[in-house]
């Protein structure tokens, strides 16, 4: 088509795992060009809580999230950046004994498939690793190789790496139409019309509607996690903090401020890219922390943020290629734990791209567990 | 208990007190929150503090535009049962809750209508050396001046450009300070671009008049007068020695052990904004205005807070929103006209005032964003990498994501930018400001549960 932008590849979404496919493709020789509606990182990528962790993953992605720990253990060699990540480990406390033994059963549930980095460890060892928590609680799972980075300087070095790359990124290129004819897909955006024959989904919160250009579908909810960060106060605790009754995800950084996330959702509007926080969820996370960590009642919350991320009924990813069409690959509804995974899930696209095959299993990501059910419920 | 109301104001300087006084004259049960303990906002801060007999020496060191909010106050506003005063409000949910934290206790009222009078906060005055112990805004000084009674010892200095600047000027020389200059940046050029809107000027006779008096007084006070000054820098080491500044061609440098630096108001925009209500850019004054929405109908907005306007104008905002509620048209309209005339010299002020460039745009070393210590050559980097708009700075380099969330470095921060990258600053925005806009304690927070905010 003239005026017609040609490449190997088009990606729609500028997230971390766009850009990941990105860079994975342009290192395997291939012509990427990224559409993204807004600025890499404006949305889940780059507002999450950052934390690098396999502790707590759905089975079917821990072979992908510790083969991703492999490359956040050497993230510059990846991105050119550390990414502000650090090992500062992450364990999620029980504060039950019926809490104890899910995590019993869970710790010996990974032995046996091999996996080990997830530990039992008891109340003494607990108190040791965060002496400031309330003395109600009973045990962890302690995973003392996880960690956390800064996501908006992860998403920086996501994209510089991209750029540098040759990656064409366009930024405030929102979708309008796609369609695909003669093996091209061509895609129309507001500054532009781009073709290649493949076309890959890393959309987010918006990838039900690419699904739909593409004659795919998924019932994908935009959610608005909410995140509060305190003023700063004496450093007291290093690890990031979960817990298996609690929505919780809880990290000083080193400046003193404390990070409060997990679970607590605000109101998302993705047409207008509104994310609005909820008292009601400020409450309940405060009520949290002052239940763990009661000394932290007089603590001033400066700023409460919230993000737009997509949310799967099951809570695991798509990854995998299109049903409905050819040579349409999908990769979002991460359902707030994909930063982890953004090294690993650009290169298993990539493979998926350039080879036909997955390295890793990805058959529970598929596109097609939501086919036929949903596919009624849309009539 | 949640008290319901049909009004609340929040703001109980000169445009809240006038709103209240007209609801309440109308007998509508109307709540008053404020931040501070006393009412008066800024400009009549500290009011009804001392009896005007018992301290003469107060009232003369304050002037008489000072003692005029006294009237206001205590003529029209008569104490209600539902005023809140050191209630700092944090959060106002779509469907007219407000939230607020008094003595360390969070509460909530329920208002069908809203009227936000929330004021003006000082223009920040980035320099190099801005950030030394020694140097606060004039605003500040005056404060401490109408609440405390507190003037500084030792030698000062007073720079930038703006009528604040030559009232605190006066009002210290009648208190007694060692005042070393009165150093106004006031460019050439805005005098000779004011020049357009004299008649307006010539119009409001009485703002006129209040400027002549006051520069006579500074004239026959004999301090030191300084006009066009310009690079100024406050110098020093853990403490501002000097200010240093080009005057005429020559270097000049002022000893002082306090320096007060003004170059105008802004409307204090972070309800508002958290609001999501739309703002525009107002070329004329370097600030976002809010504007009310048809999807936030029961949300008012007078006063400073809703674009620079002055005392006097605020009040009459203040009024006619609470006039619009009852349906007097003849008085209604005679308050218009007011309104009108009492903006009549605006343009004139605005653009004479207009802050400095040097302040807008400072050099690569001078501080932006003093919580995260952002340079403004840093932001110039940031625009260098491909950085396009103020929210997306926040992943840069934190910029207004420290304790302040950006109500000091927010409008510096966008005019680097927008300059750096050759857009406007519609085009680089604003920070995305959310609740709560106020920092609030986990205690405080812990009482909220599901099912309280429904209308978020």
């Amino acid at each position: 088509m003239p005026g017609s932008e040609t490449s190997d590849v088009i990606i729609i979404g500028g997230g971390l795992h766009g850009l990941s496919t990105a860079i994975h493709l342009a290192k395997a020789g291939l012509r990427a060009v990224v559409l993204e509606k807004d600025h890499p990182g404006r949305h889940a990528s780059g507002v999450n809580a950052g934390g690098v962790r396999r502790r707590g993953r759905h089975l079917a992605e821990i072979p992908l999230s510790v083969a991703a720990q492999e490359v956040w253990a050497n993230i510059a060699e990846f991105v050119g950046d550390d990414c502000g990540f650090t090992v500062c480990g992450q364990i999620e406390i029980a504060e039950s004994d019926d809490e104890l033994v899910q995590q019993a059963h869970r710790v010996g549930q990974l032995r046996g498939l091999g996996y080990s980095h997830e530990q039992l460890i008891d109340r003494e060892s607990l108190r040791e690793i965060v002496p400031a928590l309330s003395p109600h609680c009973l045990g962890a799972i302690w995973c003392p190789d996880d960690g956390a980075a800064n996501p908006y300087r992860t998403t920086q070095a996501y994209y510089r790496t991209a750029l540098s790359l040759g990656v064409q990124v366009k930024t405030a290129a929102a979708v309008g139409e796609i369609e695909q004819s003669a093996g091209l897909w061509r895609v129309r955006v507001a500054p532009g019309r781009f073709e290649a024959p493949i076309l890959v989904n890393c959309a987010g919160a918006w990838g039900q509607q690419v699904c739909r250009m593409i004659g795919d579908d998924a019932p994908v909810e935009a959610a608005a996690p909410m995140l509060m960060i305190t003023e700063a106060v004496e450093p007291f605790i290093t690890p990031v903090l979960g817990a298996v009754g609690r929505p919780l995800s809880f990290k000083q950084f080193a400046n003193g401020t404390v990070m409060i996330g997990g679970g607590q959702r605000g109101r998302a509007v993705p047409e207008t890219n509104i994310a609005e926080t909820r008292l009601a969820g400020m409450g309940n996370s405060a009520r949290t922390v002052k239940a763990l960590f009661p000394q932290l009642g007089p603590v001033q919350v400066v700023r409460c943020w919230a993000g737009i991320e997509a949310v799967m009924p099951d809570a695991i990813p798509v990854i995998g290629p299109s049903r409905a069409a050819e040579n349409a690959f999908h990769a979002f509804g991460f359902s707030g734990h994909g930063f982890q995974l953004s090294p690993i899930v650009g290169r298993l696209l990539c493979e998926l791209i350039t080879e036909g095959k997955s390295s890793l299993p990805i058959d529970a990501f598929a596109i097609a567990r939501f086919g036929n059910a949903f596919g009624e419920l849309n009539g | 208990m949640i008290s319901r109301v049909p009004l609340a104001v929040i703001g109980a300087g000169p445009a809240g007190l006038a709103a209240v006084a007209e609801a309440r004259r109308q007998d509508i049960e109307t709540a008053l929150l404020d931040e501070q303990m006393l009412p008066g906002g800024q400009i009549y801060r500290g009011i009804t503090m001392a009896d005007p007999l018992a301290d003469p020496e107060r009232e003369e060191i304050l002037g008489p535009d000072y003692t005029r909010g006294r009237d206001l106050l205590l003529r029209e506003a008569d104490p209600g049962r539902h005023d809140f005063f050191g209630a700092s409000v944090w959060q106002i949910s779509s469907n007219g809750r407000i939230y607020f934290s008094r003595d360390g206790k969070a509460d909530e009222l329920h208002a069908d209508r809203i009227i936000l009078a929330t004021g003006a906060l000082e223009r920040p005055m980035p320099m190099p050396g801005w950030t030394l112990p020694g140097v606060m805004g004039a605003g500040a000084g005056q404060t401490l001046l109408k609440s405390l009674g507190l003037v500084p010892e030792g030698r000062v200095v007073l720079a930038g450009s703006g009528p604040l600047l030559w009232l605190l000027t006066a009002q210290y020389l009648r208190a007694g300070v060692d005042i070393a200059a009165l150093v106004e940046t006031t460019p050439a050029a805005n005098a000779r671009a004011a020049m357009r809107y004299l008649p307006g000027l010539l119009r409001q006779r009485e703002l006129l008049g209040q400027g002549r008096a006051l520069l006579k007084e500074l004239r026959q006070s004999g301090v030191q007068h300084i006009k066009k000054a310009s690079g100024l820098a406050a110098i020093g080491d853990d403490q501002v020695r000097a200010l240093t500044f080009k005057h005429k061609g020559m270097a000049r440098e002022i000893p002082c052990a306090h320096l007060f630096l003004h170059t105008g108001v802004t409307p204090n925009i972070q309800i508002t904004k958290a609001l999501g209500l739309p703002h525009e850019w107002d070329h004329g004054q370097r600030c976002w205005r809010p504007r009310p929405s048809p999807d936030l109908p029961h949300i008012h907005l007078v006063g400073d807070g809703a674009g620079i306007v002055g005392a006097r104008a605020a009040a009459l905002q203040g009024r006619i929103a609470a006039m619009k509620l009852g349906d007097d048209q003849a008085a209604l309209g005679e308050a218009e006209a007011e309104l009108r005339q009492c903006l009549a010299a605006r343009a004139y002020v605005d653009t004479l005032f207009a802050p400095g460039e040097e302040f807008l745009d400072p050099g690569d070393e001078t501080i932006v964003c003093r919580c995260e210590e952002v340079t403004a050559g840093g932001i110039r980097a940031f625009a260098h990498e491909g950085c396009r708009d103020v929210n997306q700075l926040k992943a840069y380099g934190r910029p207004g994501m420290g304790p302040c969330q950006g109500r000091m470095c927010g409008l510096v921060v966008a005019e680097v930018l927008s300059r750096s990258l050759g857009t406007t600053m519609e085009d680089v925005g604003y920070f995305r400001l959310r609740w709560p806009s106020q920092p609030v304690s986990m205690d405080q927070l812990a009482n909220f549960a599901e099912g309280e905010d429904a209308g978020l």
